[in-house]
């Protein structure tokens, strides 16, 4: 399991590789890519990602070791960044490696899941007209409950 | 002692990210009146608590856990990670 808290870029396509190699015995490898999403009318200057160092780095090792107790996983990689990002430029990722594709699959939409509301992230859009916090929607929370049956 | 952190719009309508305070309170939900009872600014970031999350000691509560042995309070609005 990998945990990387940053500020710094990173590349997708070299994580996913690099991930790969690294998944020895895997059938299957799953990875979602968040992106930082522009306004309409492409009015986002640039949005900044604030968190909890410490209490971050906790929940997101929590979160992994439930999906490695859950699913029989090879591998896990959640990369979250902080600070700020430009429209377009990708903001976090998870990858789960298993012998089959519907345990990665249902790693990645767990990590996901979980990575929205539980993890001490708070994003802030800064536009032309100003600068608004990011409201947390309600189907992110409703979407957690389909893993606590 | 308690160390308080203060997270997103908590922390830029209270000014700071970090403060210490001398508390005897119980609970949370205690130490939420006696930082209302400061000053209007904390009577109005807790005035809607359904929009606010805490952790104690970096792990997410309720407003009726305990304080006893806490070292840090942290509140912050529902997370927007991902």
């Amino acid at each position: 399991m990998r945990i990387r808290v940053q500020a710094a870029p990173f590349d997708p396509g070299a994580e996913l590789t690099a991930f790969s190699r690294t998944a020895k015995g895997a059938g299957a490898i799953i990875s979602f890519t968040g992106i930082t999403r522009d306004l309409p009318g492409a009015s986002l200057r640039h949005m900044l990602v604030e968190h909890y160092p410490g209490m971050t780095e906790k929940t997101l090792n929590r979160i992994a070791t439930l999906a490695l107790k859950r699913w029989s996983l090879k591998r896990v990689l959640i990369l979250h960044r902080y600070g700020r990002m430009a429209p377009g430029d990708p903001i976090m990722m998870v990858a789960t490696a298993a012998k089959h594709r519907a345990e990665a699959f249902q790693a990645a939409g767990f990590l996901m899941d979980y990575m929205k509301s539980r993890a001490p992230f708070w994003k802030k859009e800064v536009s032309e007209a100003g600068e608004t916090w990011v409201k947390a929607r309600e189907e992110d929370e409703t979407a957690l409950n389909r893993w606590q049956a | 002692m308690v160390d308080l952190r203060y997270f997103a719009w908590l922390r830029e309508r209270i000014g700071t990210s970090h403060e210490q305070m001398n508390t005897d309170a119980e609970t949370v939900a205690d130490l939420v009146e006696e930082l209302k009872a400061r000053d209007d600014v904390y009577a109005q970031v807790f005035s809607d608590p359904a929009g606010i999350r805490v952790a104690v000691d970096q792990e997410l509560v309720e407003f009726d856990a305990p304080l006893k042995n806490t070292r840090e309070v942290a509140f912050f609005p529902p997370m927007t990670g991902g």
